[in-house]
């Protein structure tokens, strides 16, 4: 078995769908839509012709061709975020079948095999609805300020090389670096809950992404130099001792961070921060 | 209504690799930056580039490379078309380039030693490019975001994200039109309002939507330089269009399958049978588990057409013979579309420390593991050379006599290795015709000419924004905007503006009708518009096809011109959007189409099976269209190129004549 097979058991039973889902049949699309912020989410569903290889992107798309629901109802093309298509721009996640992931990589062959199969499309719940299908990240984003997610250079005037870096740390930065801030494992964290109040962002939980992220800055020999001041954030309210350690974040994650021994290391950072600065005060 | 500061500002569209690059500049010297993107800009199609990124450095040097290696193979790899000293500058910068980007954090691959590794990519015999796993571009475009969001932070950087870019403010400069701002459209809100500023930065990548399907994210509909063109900004080199010899197949898009996979070691072959005059030809059982087709009747076609280059020949020819054995002689795989791309000769540990990015999208996006199943794959449309045309002003390096195509491991001229290409911080660098609009990455039409090489794309975007940007910063100083800041502008210059944009939404809306047939769908134009330019402006051109294709846009725009809009939402209309923009694309699909129809050569990625020879004499010139609003069509001319400093030589990547007998080793590949 690849090493870039999922892990989860549910997913590779998934995957042997692959092999018996025949092209052309009907898959039904149940969709929880939504006009706009403040309106009442309401289900449409539609059916679509599934050819082989097809995404949840692509079956939008046909949809988009000819919106008319099962009922017959003529209704709008369905509103959601898509970029790159390949799972790395972090843009398309939605609740499909009630676990978050990508759109994009989500094969119809997978979850519906068989002829009048239904798929689940929601948007994320921990994100105010914009419309449809398509949640405001904004805050997921602001949590990067909040840990200062940044090496400080001096500028971009050249001077010279960066610091010279062991391939082994090199590798375990690499993986921490591929988080694409698509917000899986904000949906699947009890501890983090929608906040639509701009004013509350900065003291709820930060959340397992930003976290790791701080633990990458702090891992660089340039961003050290701000390694105290993402320690004190996330010794703040809504810091890394918020983490309830029910571990969801890591089992969604599609780039597969370590995001609890980000936390586990940030978590021991934190204390031996607040420690030393309990002896120099 | 315009916002009322005093303050001179910058706005940049687009924040990809050169928006972003742009900004950071801009910033650092306390310019405020107003960013536009229509996606959160961490999400900008920047983040698909997976190989890596171009320069000189330490070790290929002292194997004989140099800057002016890298500037030479660039004007080779692009057949001569580009202007050539903008492409020395970029050269020479690339290795500070990288110095900055390992500064800002990116975890480039390293050597047991703990320097940058690097790997050989396409048009080089040398290892100069350097790389993060197999998702370079978003490695670079993260420390790019990072540096972004520490000003915006500090405040000196303000971002528009889901902001629309509709229309450039033009407005009476001191001898021609000037840019004072645009107007953008908030696509949750649907508010539709102007933004004064002193210069406008296009960076807003490329146009692969308008070949429906592409490598490209959904967001690269050309939309927005089709825009810029629209109102008055030259386009240039429209019909050259890179389609990327290596794409995975899919009914949503084409996925890119990296170069960098053929540069550590990947062979192209199709199941053959060799004739007993040495030809090859179909296989009777080409659809079979590859793993049961003997060596002896795997035909790796590129390495025995180019015994020098291999695998790794540049993407135009590795495209066209893949194309050629697939659809001229039936030779793909499963007599179908596609050819193998073979990794499983290769140790799977190495592979997947190497390439592990990459290869994971052919499996999860296709079901097998390449690692120990050939991947199938077919070329797709992937870069545009071609954009908005753009100026510069020469460095002082000007020598008497042109040079002959130089030889790897010569001595560079004196003094090319010291950035003399452009003038640096030359107000009008890489600025469109339209004063205070500049074109920085792949908007902008400069730097790789017929064809672009492997990892020099990520080189341009960063290169414009930093060394075009500090351009940008003298302009607002020093050039116009000092002397009549966009600021001291009446409010009734921007409203004329705004009410354009309005008045053309409200046309739109107007034509809502829920069930129309495809006929006057959106998104079915958009659709036949993308299947009729891969069919027509791809691989293969020909004049009679291309006169098809010129009429077939002529009729799409006037279904465009009576279509029905299926969502009159007046919150977060995405139908709207995208209608708007397949309206746009319609007018540079012509511009491609008229370019590679008056076009009548072969050279880079554009081939005309009616004339396949280059033609420097009437050719070797830039193709420059201009858009008449009157008639709504598009005209073509071709303007002289700065060609100075390499003369013209046949590029032909040491192609094997096929009557010659069979060459010797490859050539010995840099070791590093």
């Amino acid at each position: 078995m690849s090493t870039h097979t999922p892990v989860d058991p549910a997913a590779i039973a998934r995957m042997a769908n692959r092999k018996t889902a025949k092209a052309g049949r009907t898959v039904i699309f149940r969709i929880k839509r939504c006009d706009g912020p403040g309106k009442p989410s309401y289900w449409q569903d539609f059916k679509v012709q599934v050819p082989k290889n097809a995404n949840v992107i692509s079956c939008l798309q046909q949809i988009a061709l000819s919106p008319v629901t099962t009922g017959g109802q003529p209704s709008t093309p369905v509103v959601w975020e898509s970029g790159c298509l390949e799972e790395v721009c972090g843009s398309c996640t939605m609740v499909i079948n009630g676990s978050v992931r990508q759109s994009c990589s989500c094969l119809i062959d997978d979850y519906a095999p068989s002829e009048g199969d239904t798929l689940t499309l929601e948007p994320m719940s921990k994100f105010p609805v914009v419309r449809d299908l398509w949640v405001d990240r904004a805050r997921l984003f602001n949590n990067l300020k909040r840990v200062k997610a940044w090496v400080p250079i001096d500028g971009t005037y050249a001077s010279g090389s960066g610091p010279k870096e062991s391939p082994e740390d090199q590798e375990t930065r690499y993986v921490l670096s591929t988080c694409m801030s698509c917000g899986c494992c904000l949906e699947a964290c009890p501890q983090f809950n929608v906040e639509a109040d701009e004013s509350k962002w900065n003291t709820d939980f930060i959340g397992a992404h930003a976290i790791s992220q701080a633990r990458l800055f702090n891992m660089h020999e340039t961003g050290k130099r701000l390694a105290a001041e993402r320690l004190e954030a996330l010794s703040g309210a809504g810091g890394v001792s918020d983490c309830g350690n029910a571990q969801n974040c890591v089992k969604v994650c599609p780039k597969r961070i370590p995001l609890t021994e980000s936390i586990a290391a940030m978590g021991r950072a934190v204390v031996f921060h607040k420690v030393k600065q309990f002896f120099n005060r | 209504m315009a916002s009322g500061s005093t303050d001179k500002r910058v706005i940049v569209i687009g924040g990809g690799l050169a928006g972003l690059a742009a900004t950071v500049r801009i910033a650092e010297a306390g310019i405020p930056v107003d960013l536009f993107s229509l996606v959160p800009v961490k999400r900008s199609h920047s983040v698909c580039a997976q190989g890596g990124i171009n320069a000189c450095n330490e070790v290929s040097r002292q194997q004989g490379y140099s800057e002016y290696e890298h500037f030479d193979e660039t004007i080779y790899g692009g057949d001569f078309l580009a202007d050539q000293h903008p492409v020395l500058e970029m050269a020479n910068w690339a290795p500070r380039i990288i110095d900055l980007l390992d500064r800002m954090g990116v975890p480039f691959n390293r050597t047991a030693e703990g320097n940058r590794d690097l790997r050989l990519f396409g048009g080089s015999l040398f290892k100069r490019t350097h790389f993060a796993g197999a998702t370079t571009g978003q490695q670079l475009i993260y420390a790019l975001d990072e540096q972004v969001r520490r000003y915006e932070s500090e405040g000196l950087v303000r971002k528009y994200e889901f902001w629309e870019f509709l229309w450039p403010v033009l407005t009476d400069g001191e001898s021609a039109k000037r840019c004072a701002g645009i107007v953008a459209q908030d696509m949750r809100t649907m508010q539709i309002r102007s933004f004064r500023s002193d210069a406008v930065i296009m960076a807003t990548g490329g146009c692969g939507l308008v070949f429906g399907k592409s490598t490209n994210s959904v967001m690269c509909t050309g939309a927005a330089a089709a825009r810029c063109f629209k109102a008055g900004v030259f386009y240039g080199n429209p019909e050259m269009i890179q389609v990327h010899p290596t794409a995975i197949p899919g009914a949503d898009k084409l996925r890119l399958m990296s170069e960098s996979a053929r540069g550590e070691g990947g062979r192209v072959w199709v199941p053959a049978i060799k004739n007993t005059d040495g030809s090859w030809g179909p296989h009777p059982r080409s659809g079979d588990d590859p793993k049961t087709i003997p060596t002896s009747e795997r035909y790796y076609f590129l390495e025995e057409k180019y015994p020098a280059y291999g695998n790794i020949v540049p993407r135009d020819i590795a495209t066209r013979e893949i194309f050629d054995i697939c659809v001229n002689h039936g030779m793909g795989v499963a007599k179908g579309n596609q050819v193998y791309l073979d990794l499983t000769h290769r140790d799977p540990e190495y592979l997947t420390r190497k390439l592990e990015g990459i290869l994971e999208i052919y499996e999860k996006f296709v079901g097998d593991d390449p690692r120990f199943t050939p991947m199938r794959i077919f070329p797709g449309v992937h870069y545009s050379m071609g954009g908005l045309y753009t100026v510069f002003t020469k460095g002082r390096y000007e020598p008497a006599n042109p040079l002959a195509k130089h030889k790897s491991g010569s001595r560079p001229p004196l003094g090319s290795e010291i950035g003399l290409g452009m003038q640096p911080g030359a107000m009008n660098n890489m600025m469109t015709n339209i004063e205070g609009i500049y074109a920085f990455g792949e908007v902008n039409f400069a730097y790789h000419g017929a064809n672009r090489l492997g990892a020099n794309a990520l080189l341009s975007c960063i290169f414009d924004g930093l060394f075009c940007g500090v351009s940008v910063t003298n302009y607002i100083r020093d050039g116009l905007p000092g002397k009549k800041p966009a600021s001291g502008l009446p409010g009734s210059v921007f409203d004329e503006f705004v009410n354009q944009e309005e008045a053309k939404q409200a046309k739109l809306l107007s034509t809502v009708k829920s069930g129309a047939s495809a006929e006057t769908n959106p998104y079915a134009i958009g659709k036949e518009l993308g299947d009729e330019m891969t069919a027509a402006c791809t691989v293969v051109r020909e004049a009679g096809r291309l006169q098809q294709c010129i009429a077939n846009i002529e009729s799409l725009k006037g279904r465009f011109a009576r279509l029905n809009l299926s969502d009159s939402a007046a919150w977060t209309n995405q139908s709207l959007s995208y209608t708007r923009a397949v309206g746009d694309m319609l007018s540079l699909a012509e511009a491609v189409a008229k370019g590679s129809l008056a076009r009548r050569e072969s050279r880079g990625a554009h081939y005309r099976s009616d004339f396949q020879q280059r033609n420097d004499a009437e050719f070797m010139k830039t193709t420059l269209t201009k858009y008449d609003p009157a008639s709504n069509s598009v005209s073509v001319e071709f303007v002289s190129i700065d060609a100075d400093l390499i003369a013209p030589a046949v590029r032909n990547y040491g192609k094997k004549d096929d009557s010659s007998p069979k060459a010797a080793a490859k050539p010995a590949l840099s070791g590093v």
